[in-house]
C-alpha cells in the first residue's frame, strides 16, 4: 500500500492535469436541486455539442455550489483560466456555451452569472471577463463562510483523488501519525462544536461519552435520515463532498475508540446513497478505512444503512431500531445511547454536518472553530433557503448572523414586490417568526428564546399572500402523519390538533379551539417518548405567539384575511397505518 | 406467482452491505419488484431468521412497501412545507384530476400511481414532482396536467 505522501503527491498531481492541463473542464451541478431542474438533459446537450464542434473536454458532475435558484449550473474552465459560471442553463444555450466558449474561447457575458478567479487574484484585469461579475460578490456568496462546504460544488464527489488534493485526509493522516485519540477529542472539545440536527448538544462531550466505555464493540451512527421538508443540506454534503464526511466519521471513531460506523440514509434519495457508497469503497481502495489504516494500527469499518420513510427514523433510537431492522420507534431511555445502544452496544449518533466539520477542526485547530461564531455557538451554520425567496439555495454562514440579513441581502428578499409575513425554521418541529422578529441573530439560544429552533438549518419564507392558519395545518398534517405511533398523546394529539385546525380553516372554528389545542398540547410534551411528540405543538405555539390574532380572525369573525381559507381547501393528508 | 421466488432469492441474497436486517431485505425485494408479494413475506422470514410477523409488522409500518404489482408508472407529488407555501397544492390537484383520481392511488387501468411525498430533496425547486423516481421542480397545474396526460396516452410497448 502506497504511504499518505505517495497518494497525496499523485492526487495533487491528477489536480493540476484537471485545471491547468490541455482540455477544458467543465462542470454541472448534479445534486437533488439540479436534477429537479433539468441537468440530465443539459449533460446530454454538452455531450453532443462537444462532439459536434469536435472539442475535447473534460465533463464531471459535481454537487451543489449552493445557488440552487440558478440551476441547472454550468461552469467552464479553460485550461489555467478563471471558472465562468452559466446559470438556468437550457439544451440551446449549452450548446452555444460549448460552441462559444469551450471551442471558442470567448466566455458569453449575457449569459455567466459570474466567474472565480484560479487560485489568488494577482490583480491584473482579464478582458476576455468583461461585462461577468465576480460570483464572489454574489449576494449569496459575499456572507460565506465554507467550511464544510469549502469542496460543493467544485470537486467530483466522485473521484477520492478530487477531494485528497484540496487537502483531503490530511486531518486523518495527522490524527493518526502525530496525535492520540484524546488529543483529537480535545480538539473537538475546544472548537466547541455543538450537534447540528436540532439538540445543539456538545460534540465533544458525546464523544467523550463513548470515549470512555471499554466495551470491545461500539457504533458512530452518522444521520442522514433528514426527512425535513424544507431542509437538504445533509444530503448536498453527501452528494456534493462525500468524503469530507467519510474522513469526519473516521476521526470520530479514532477519537472515540470505536472500530465501526453506519451512514443512515433514507430509501429513495438515490443521489446520495450512490454517492455515499462508492465514497466507501474508494476510501476502502485508498486504505483510509479497513484493517490498519496508513499502517496505524487502527482499523476501522463504515457502511450505509437504509431506512424506509419515516421521519421519527431520524429521532436517535428510532434510528438505531430501524438500522437493526425493526419498525422506526423510539426506545425508552435511559439507558442512553452512549451505555446501550444499536445491537445493545454503546453507541454516538452525530448528525452529517457535525461530522463533517471535523477534519477542518483537526487541521485547523479547535481554536479556529471556536473563533468563529458568536457566544455559545461556534462555527458556521448551513442554512436551506426556500420559499418565497429571491434567491433559493444553501449557504453556509457563521453564526452569529442577523436572520434579516440573511433574508434581505443574501437570499435577496421577497420577489414579485410582496412583502414578507414570516419564516418558518428548523424543520415542522420548530416555529414560525412574525416578519417583525426576524431582526434577530442565528444562535442557538437566541433562536430558541424566541420560540424558533435553529433545527437542522431549513428556513422557509413566506409572503403576505400565505395564511398562517393554513401553513400551521400543513405542517402538522405532516406531525401527524408522521407520528410513529408509539406513544398514545403523540399519535391521538397529533390527530385532534389537525381536526381543530382544519377546523378553523374551514371557519368553522369555535372560540375554545385556541386553549384546547394548548391543553392538547401540553399532555404531548408531557407524555411521549422523543422529539416528536414533545416538540410537535412548537409550530401551533409559535404560529399563536406571532399571529393569535388571524387564528382569532378565523374564528370569531370567520374570515381568512388572506383569503387562502375561504376558497374550499384540498388537504392531501391521508391515513398512514 | 412461482415465476417471482428466484427473484425474490436473487434480491434477498444479492445485498453486498455487511448488516442485513429485515427490513434491508424487503427494500431489496421491493427494489427488484416494485411490491412486497405474500410469498415474499414467508421468504424474508425464513432468509433473516425471524417470524412472518416480524416482517409483517416491519413492511406495514413504512409506507413504501407496496403489496400489489405496482402500475407501470409512479408520479410522486410533494406537499412539504416549502412546496405548500409556493402552489404545491394546485399541483396535487392538477394531478390528481389529470389522473382521474380522487385521492392518491392507482388508476384503474394500471398505469399509473400517484403518491404524495411529504419531501422529495428538491426544495430550492419547489413545488417538486418526481415521474418515476425523475425529479421535476418548479412544477405548475400545467405541467403536471401535460406530463400524466402524456403518461396515460403513450402505448403499450
Amino acid at each position: 500500500m502506497a504511504s499518505f505522501e505517495e497518494i497525496a503527491a499523485e492526487s495533487q498531481q491528477r489536480w493540476e492535469e484537471l485545471t491547468a492541463g490541455g482540455q477544458p473542464w467543465i462542470r454541472i451541478g448534479t445534486a437533488l436541486c439540479g436534477k429537479a431542474a433539468g441537468c440530465d438533459d443539459v449533460i446530454e446537450a454538452i455531450e453532443a455539442a462537444l462532439q459536434q464542434n469536435g472539442v475535447a473536454a473534460q465533463v464531471s458532475q459535481v454537487g451543489c455550489l449552493g445557488l440552487c435558484f440558478a440551476e441547472p449550473l454550468v461552469d467552464v474552465q479553460l485550461p489555467g483560466g478563471p471558472r465562468v459560471f452559466y446559470g438556468n442553463v437550457t439544451p440551446e444555450t449549452a450548446a452555444e456555451i460549448v460552441a462559444n466558449h469551450v471551442a471558442g474561447g470567448a466566455p458569453l457575458a449575457h449569459l455567466a452569472l459570474g466567474y472565480l478567479a484560479a487560485g489568488e487574484s494577482d490583480g491584473t484585469v482579464n478582458s476576455a471577463l468583461d461585462g461577468i461579475p465576480d460570483l464572489n460578490q454574489h449576494p449569496m456568496r459575499v456572507v460565506e463562510n465554507r467550511v464544510v462546504l469549502r469542496n460543493a460544488g467544485t470537486i467530483d464527489p466522485e473521484d477520492i483523488h478530487q477531494y485528497i488534493a484540496n487537502d483531503g485526509y490530511h486531518a486523518l493522516n495527522q490524527a493518526l501519525t502525530e496525535m492520540s485519540p484524546e488529543e483529537v477529542l480535545e480538539q473537538v472539545n475546544t472548537s466547541g462544536l455543538r450537534g447540528r440536527g436540532g439538540a445543539a448538544f456538545s460534540t465533544g462531550t458525546k464523544w467523550r461519552f463513548l470515549a470512555g466505555s471499554n466495551a470491545p464493540q461500539k457504533y458512530i451512527l452518522c444521520n442522514c435520515e433528514e426527512g425535513d421538508p424544507g431542509a437538504f443540506n445533509d444530503k448536498a454534503i453527501l452528494e456534493s463532498d462525500p468524503q469530507t464526511l467519510v474522513e469526519g466519521i473516521i476521526l470520530a471513531g479514532y477519537a472515540t475508540g470505536t472500530s465501526h460506523a453506519y451512514i443512515f440514509i433514507r430509501h429513495g434519495h438515490d443521489g446520495p446513497i450512490g454517492r455515499a457508497r462508492a465514497a466507501i469503497v474508494q476510501a476502502q481502495e485508498m486504505g483510509f478505512l479497513g484493517e490498519n489504516i496508513l499502517d496505524s494500527g487502527f482499523s476501522f469499518h463504515l457502511e450505509v444503512a437504509l431506512t424506509g420513510d419515516s421521519y421519527v427514523a431520524g429521532e436517535e433510537s428510532a434510528m438505531m431500531e430501524a438500522i437493526e431492522g425493526k419498525r422506526a420507534m423510539p426506545r425508552f431511555r435511559p439507558p442512553f445511547p452512549a451505555q446501550v445502544g444499536l445491537f445493545g452496544k454503546p453507541s454516538n449518533i452525530n448528525n452529517v454536518k457535525t461530522l463533517a466539520y471535523v477534519p477542518q477542526i483537526i487541521s485547523r485547530g479547535g481554536e479556529w472553530f471556536a473563533g468563529i461564531g458568536h457566544d455559545q455557538s461556534t462555527g458556521t451554520v448551513i442554512l436551506c433557503l426556500t420559499g418565497d425567496l429571491k434567491y433559493t439555495g444553501m449557504i453556509e454562514v457563521p453564526l452569529g448572523i442577523n436572520l434579516k440579513d440573511v433574508l434581505y441581502e443574501a437570499a435577496g428578499g421577497v420577489p414579485d414586490g410582496k412583502a414578507l409575513k414570516l419564516v418558518q425554521t428548523g424543520g415542522p418541529l420548530g416555529g414560525v417568526l412574525g416578519a417583525g422578529n426576524i431582526d434577530i441573530l442565528l444562535d442557538f439560544e437566541i433562536l430558541r428564546s424566541a420560540g424558533a429552533i435553529l433545527g437542522s438549518g431549513g428556513i422557509i419564507a413566506a409572503n403576505e399572500d400565505n395564511c398562517v392558519v393554513d401553513l400551521t395545518r400543513s405542517l402538522i398534517a405532516f406531525c401527524q402523519y408522521e407520528s410513529c405511533g408509539k406513544c398514545f398523546p403523540c399519535r391521538m394529539g397529533m390527530s385532534h390538533l389537525l381536526e381543530v385546525l382544519e377546523r378553523i380553516c374551514r371557519l368553522e372554528g369555535v372560540p375554545e379551539d385556541l386553549d384546547l389545542m394548548r391543553k392538547v398540547g401540553q399532555d404531548m410534551q408531557a407524555g411521549s417518548l422523543c422529539g416528536h411528540g414533545q416538540l410537535g405543538f412548537n409550530p401551533v405555539a409559535s404560529a399563536l405567539r406571532y399571529f393569535g390574532e388571524e387564528f382569532e380572525t378565523h374564528i370569531l369573525n370567520r374570515r381568512c384575511p388572506t383569503e387562502v381559507c375561504s376558497a374550499p381547501r384540498f388537504s392531501p393528508v391521508s391515513s398512514r397505518r | 406467482m412461482d415465476g417471482l421466488k428466484p427473484r425474490i432469492a436473487d434480491a434477498m441474497h444479492r445485498q453486498s452491505q455487511p448488516t442485513v436486517t429485515v427490513l434491508s431485505t424487503l427494500l431489496a425485494v421491493q427494489d427488484e419488484l416494485g411490491f412486497i408479494p405474500r410469498e415474499a413475506v414467508e421468504e424474508v422470514a425464513a432468509f433473516t431468521g425471524s417470524t412472518i410477523n416480524d416482517v409483517w409488522a416491519v413492511a406495514s409500518f413504512y409506507p413504501n412497501f407496496r403489496f400489489e404489482p405496482p402500475c407501470l408508472h409512479q408520479v410522486e407529488v410533494c406537499w412539504g412545507a416549502s412546496c405548500h407555501l409556493v402552489g404545491a397544492m394546485p399541483v396535487i390537484e392538477a394531478a390528481l384530476q389529470a389522473s382521474g383520481l380522487e385521492t392518491e392511488g392507482d388508476t384503474p387501468d394500471g398505469r399509473l400511481t400517484l403518491r404524495y411525498n411529504t419531501c422529495l430533496g428538491a426544495c430550492s425547486q419547489a413545488p417538486v414532482m418526481a415521474i418515476d423516481h425523475h425529479l421535476i421542480g418548479r412544477a405548475t397545474p400545467e405541467s403536471a396536467k401535460s406530463r400524466i396526460a402524456d403518461l396515460l396516452a403513450e402505448q403499450n410497448g
